[in-house]
């Protein structure tokens, strides 16, 4: 029994395909045009790597921001549920999520099973998202992949003291002519990004072992930002990026073998 | 005996010359990366128009987000209470003013007697301030003035999505790609400034009159949609242009300086 799950979020697009005895293969391309070709173009990415073809798929649900577009998707799941199930299945001990996507973030407290039993959702201000860091990246004209790198150079803590990313635009061009070495100014802007999102995740009571999902999580610069700003260590996953995508492929597996639990691979 | 009134802003300088209760001089230039500079600048300009130098201004304060770097001010006054003091000379009735700064928002309620009951800022979030509508017009390619009259022949406003600026972009991006009329976004925009505005306003709990002051204050639009949102009506300033109601309320206070009390 193969299954599917395929999250399409703001900026990628992560297709994961899955059995019984855990995942087959996994593919991640970033959104261009429509959330429709992207879901396409993924799923087949992940099928070739799985040397198998839709017919093989029983079942697929799909999850993320351009859920409602995935047309092959038998049935669609929150984000934040994928995110839970994902992550839990990833490593038993996490009861906090941590979730930074590209517009929106979250903190998930979730039980032994995977089921979420609070959580806490910012979209409204862009401050503490993903887009924070592709903003700033664009004006240190540096790719989202090279924040990780470049803030590990930093040699003094710099504070930003704007919080609103219009606002923090402003002031990191200012010191950027004013000189100031770029992996300080990219420490400071993890450090600003982590402060708001542990401002959010403090609505619940983040408790061990934390992780941190998505994307931005592959980003050591901000992973260990977070640290700091929590307090407490976080825990790593092997596959954050596609942690939604997991998610919703078990959910595609509980619903084609509803008495059998997945496994752990 | 001149008296002068310096507010240096994050966009822009205002200088303001008074000669017993009168304006005798101003000026408005766009802010220089040096405070100093823009100060220098704004004032020399104001005082060359009336030919004065320096050395005829008895009294200068200063005000505004640069205030402390103004080399020929006797004192600085904060924004708000030059704001809420300039406001009530151009209005002597109002008792709610909205002042919108190039990256702030103020909402100030006075007493009767002219006294600052209560005031609320924000310079946390773009969303609001003068800034908003900079980033909305830059994406639109029309000047900052152009946006009040832009939108007036709007049919179908947009809604847009968040007050977010940055999600306000994006959303004013696509509503642009998909050939939503300029004069709809424009509207949207304008909206969302105003309803913005009045939370702002309605968290000090409006009083009649209600007068508004900084640069947007010219924006029709805005201010229109600001009334309805709030149901009163916004009164308008004629006796001088709204945007140097700081610099205005500083020069106020300078000519109290010089004649030794409040006249």
């Amino acid at each position: 029994m193969i299954v599917a799950g395929c999250d399409i979020g703001s900026l990628t697009g992560k297709a994961v395909i899955m059995d019984r005895n855990g995942i087959l293969s996994s593919a991640v391309i970033p959104v261009k045009g429509r959330p429709a070709d992207c879901a396409e173009a993924v799923m087949a990415r992940a099928m070739e790597e799985a040397g198998i073809t839709g017919e093989d798929i029983s079942f697929c649900v799909g999850t993320g921001y351009g859920r409602k577009n995935i047309p092959f998707a038998d049935e669609e799941e929150s984000e934040i549920s994928c995110h839970a199930r994902g992550a839990v299945w990833q490593n038993p001990g996490i009861r906090t999520i941590i979730d930074i996507g590209g517009q929106d973030s979250k903190a998930i407290k979730v039980d032994g099973s995977g089921t979420v039993l609070q959580y806490v959702y910012n979209d409204k201000c862009a401050s503490g998202t993903g887009r924070f860091l592709e903003i700033i990246a664009g004006t240190l004209e540096l790719s989202l992949d090279e924040l990780g790198d470049v803030s590990a150079r930093s040699e003094k803590v710099l504070n930003l003291s704007n919080q609103c990313v219009v606002f923090a635009e402003t002031e990191i061009i200012s010191l950027l002519n004013e000189g100031v070495y770029i992996p300080d100014i990219v420490q400071a802007l993890h450090r600003a990004v982590a402060g708001r999102v542990a401002a959010l995740a403090r609505g619940i009571v983040v408790e061990p072992e934390t992780t941190m999902t998505g994307g931005v999580a592959r980003n050591i610069g901000m992973f260990r930002a977070l640290e700091s700003v929590l307090g407490c260590e976080l825990a790593c996953l092997e596959r954050p990026q596609i942690n939604g995508a997991v998610g919703a492929a078990l959910f595609a597996l509980e619903r084609v073998s509803d008495s059998i639990k997945p496994g752990r691979a | 005996m001149l008296a002068g009134g310096c507010d240096i802003g994050s966009l822009t300088s205002k200088a303001v010359l008074m000669n017993r209760g009168r304006i005798v001089g101003a000026e408005i230039i766009k802010s220089k990366p040096e405070p100093g500079e823009s100060a220098q600048e704004v004032m020399g300009r104001a005082l060359a128009k009336g030919g004065y130098s320096f050395e005829d201004i008895s009294f200068c304060v200063g005000t505004g987000y640069g205030r402390e770097k103004i080399p020929f001010v006797q004192e600085t006054v904060s924004e708000i209470a030059c704001h809420a003091r300039g406001a009530r000379w151009l209005v002597p009735s109002a008792r709610t003013v909205i002042d919108i700064g190039g990256q702030d928002c103020k909402a100030m309620r006075i007493s009767i007697d002219g006294t600052m009951e209560k005031f609320i800022t924000n310079d946390k979030c773009a969303s609001g301030t003068g800034r908003f509508l900079e980033v909305m017009a830059e994406v639109l390619g029309v000047s900052l003035e152009e946006l009040g009259n832009v939108s007036s022949s709007s049919k179908n406003p947009v809604v847009l999505a968040s007050a977010c600026t940055v999600w306000a972009q994006a959303d004013v991006i696509r509503h642009l790609n998909e050939n939503v009329p300029l004069a709809d976004i424009a509207a949207g925009i304008n909206n969302a400034m105003a309803s913005r505005m009045a939370i702002i306003a309605n968290n000090i709990g409006i009083e009649k009159d209600v007068c508004m002051t900084g640069g947007v204050a010219k924006n029709a639009a805005v201010v229109a949609a600001l009334e309805k949102i709030l149901g009163v009506r916004v009164k308008r300033i004629r006796k001088s242009d709204p945007q140097i109601a700081g610099a205005i309320g500083a020069a106020l206070l300078a000519e109290e300086k010089i004649s030794g009390g409040p006249q």
